[in-house]
């Protein structure tokens, strides 16, 4: 299957991307390509222009800064599963990004483009508005941030303006107790629901593939901050989220499955 | 647009339109036709070659992507005399392939688990090939031979 055709730009700096992607408004960022390309394969997506940021190094770090870790958008998945730092300082992530795909897909793709593809099936983007990560977006205008909570806008949409390119993602440290929940068929599937929830003096419970985008679980975590136990949280867990039905589970089942995974998660967390 | 590759250690050049893929680059330009296509949705493994000393799925990466870096197709691992390198061989020995079309992938991603590995234990194996489908499900033997050729090649990787 090939990609419908497009024109293709590679930038060496984020300068040069920026001013890439404001020469043809139907243009779309390439990092790992992961995500991007089994959409145009599909022909789901056909942008007129790749600006592949791929090659600029300089995104690609993980970094302690303050009491936060910044990462940079091009760090692939499986530099954030082995990254001590992360191990040490953010374990969930790099749990969650050791479950992504299988191992040739990780040493591709990014956390910036599973992030700015903005996918509520992923997981990464669940992980990251548990944690409350804060994102860094650059464009003609300059730098913004963007809180994890803003960011994800509805099926593949985020904030990102087309002309602003998602540089790097902070994430807080402190939350090194984690219970990350993937419920799938076969090993290196899609979560069919999923629970990433993070704890430190507060508990914050993420889903994945309950929604068009990735959502908390916020019912359940008014009732964990409240005081009840596991069983009582996980009961209301499915409150405000909005499954769609497809060949691996109906609406019901992915309610069930989100009581029963934030249950089992709520139990590890102990 | 123009693309420069190494592939198994020669230097190749390649017309190509943006959109062509990695592995249509290797097959179709380069006449390497080792590397299969399987699912083409990046799932099966079929088509697994190393970028860089590491395991990608050549169906998901366009060949602009693969400009300046290396490539090791299957056709790279055996010496210019034809002596199968250690991990063929532990292929072959324990019967690790049966109709054949994953076997390419296979050893392919199996160079990658062997590189990121100083031990290897059966269940790393298994991990490490989840995503490389044998859809005739022979993939007790495959996870023998992987195991083999690291007894084999100790730490020379």
């Amino acid at each position: 299957m090939y990609p419908s055709v497009f024109d293709y730009a590679r930038a060496t700096t984020v300068a040069e991307a920026i001013t890439m992607l404001a020469d043809d408004e139907d243009s779309k960022v390439l990092a790992g390509g992961h995500s991007l390309l089994p959409l145009m394969k599909l022909r789901l997506a056909t942008p007129s222009k790749l600006v592949d940021i791929g090659r600029i190094a300089e995104l690609s770090y993980v970094r302690k800064d303050g009491d936060q870790i910044a990462i940079g958008a091009l760090t692939r998945h499986r530099d954030v599963e082995t990254s001590e730092l992360l191990v040490r300082e953010v374990p969930v992530l790099a749990r969650v990004a050791g479950q992504i795909g299988d191992p040739s897909v990780r040493h591709v793709g990014t956390i910036g483009g599973s992030t700015a593809h903005g996918d509520g099936a992923a997981d990464l983007p669940a992980a990251l508005l548990a944690l409350g990560a804060t994102m860094v977006a650059e464009g003609p205008s300059g730098r913004r941030t963007i809180a994890a909570a803003d960011f994800f806008k509805g099926f593949l949409e985020t904030a990102l303006a087309p002309d602003e390119i998602l540089t790097e993602i902070r994430v807080p440290t402190g939350f090194t107790k984690f219970a990350f929940q993937k419920f799938n068929r076969r090993a290196q599937d899609w979560a069919i629901v999923g629970v990433v929830a993070v704890r430190n003096e507060r508990t914050n419970i993420g889903f994945i593939n309950m929604g068009a985008t990735p959502l908390r679980a916020t019912a359940a975590e008014e009732r964990v901050a409240a005081g009840a136990n596991p069983e009582e949280a996980a009961a209301v867990a499915d409150e405000g989220t909005s499954p769609s039905a497809d060949i691996n589970a109906s609406v019901d089942y992915r309610r069930h499955l989100a009581r029963v995974l934030v249950r089992r998660a709520l139990v590890e967390l102990g | 647009m123009r693309v420069e590759v190494t592939v198994n250690g020669q230097q190749r050049t390649a017309d190509v339109e943006p959109r062509t893929l990695l592995v249509h680059l290797l097959r179709e330009e380069f006449g390497l036709t080792g590397t299969n296509v399987g699912c083409d949705t990046s799932s099966c493994g079929a088509c697994t070659v190393l970028l860089d000393g590491e395991s990608v799925k050549s169906c998901t990466v366009l060949a602009a992507q693969a400009d300046g870096r290396e490539v090791t197709t299957i056709e790279g691992l055996a010496s210019a005399d034809g002596a199968l390198h250690p991990l063929q061989r532990a292929f072959q020995e324990n019967h690790a392939l049966q109709c054949g079309y994953c076997t390419p992938g296979m050893v392919m991603v199996s160079m990658s688990i062997l590189a990121e590995n100083d031990t290897l234990d059966e269940a790393t194996v298994r991990e490490g090939l989840e995503g490389n489908l044998c859809r005739c499900t022979g993939y007790h033997n495959i996870v023998k031979a992987v195991l083999a050729a690291k007894e084999e090649m100790g730490a020379q990787l």
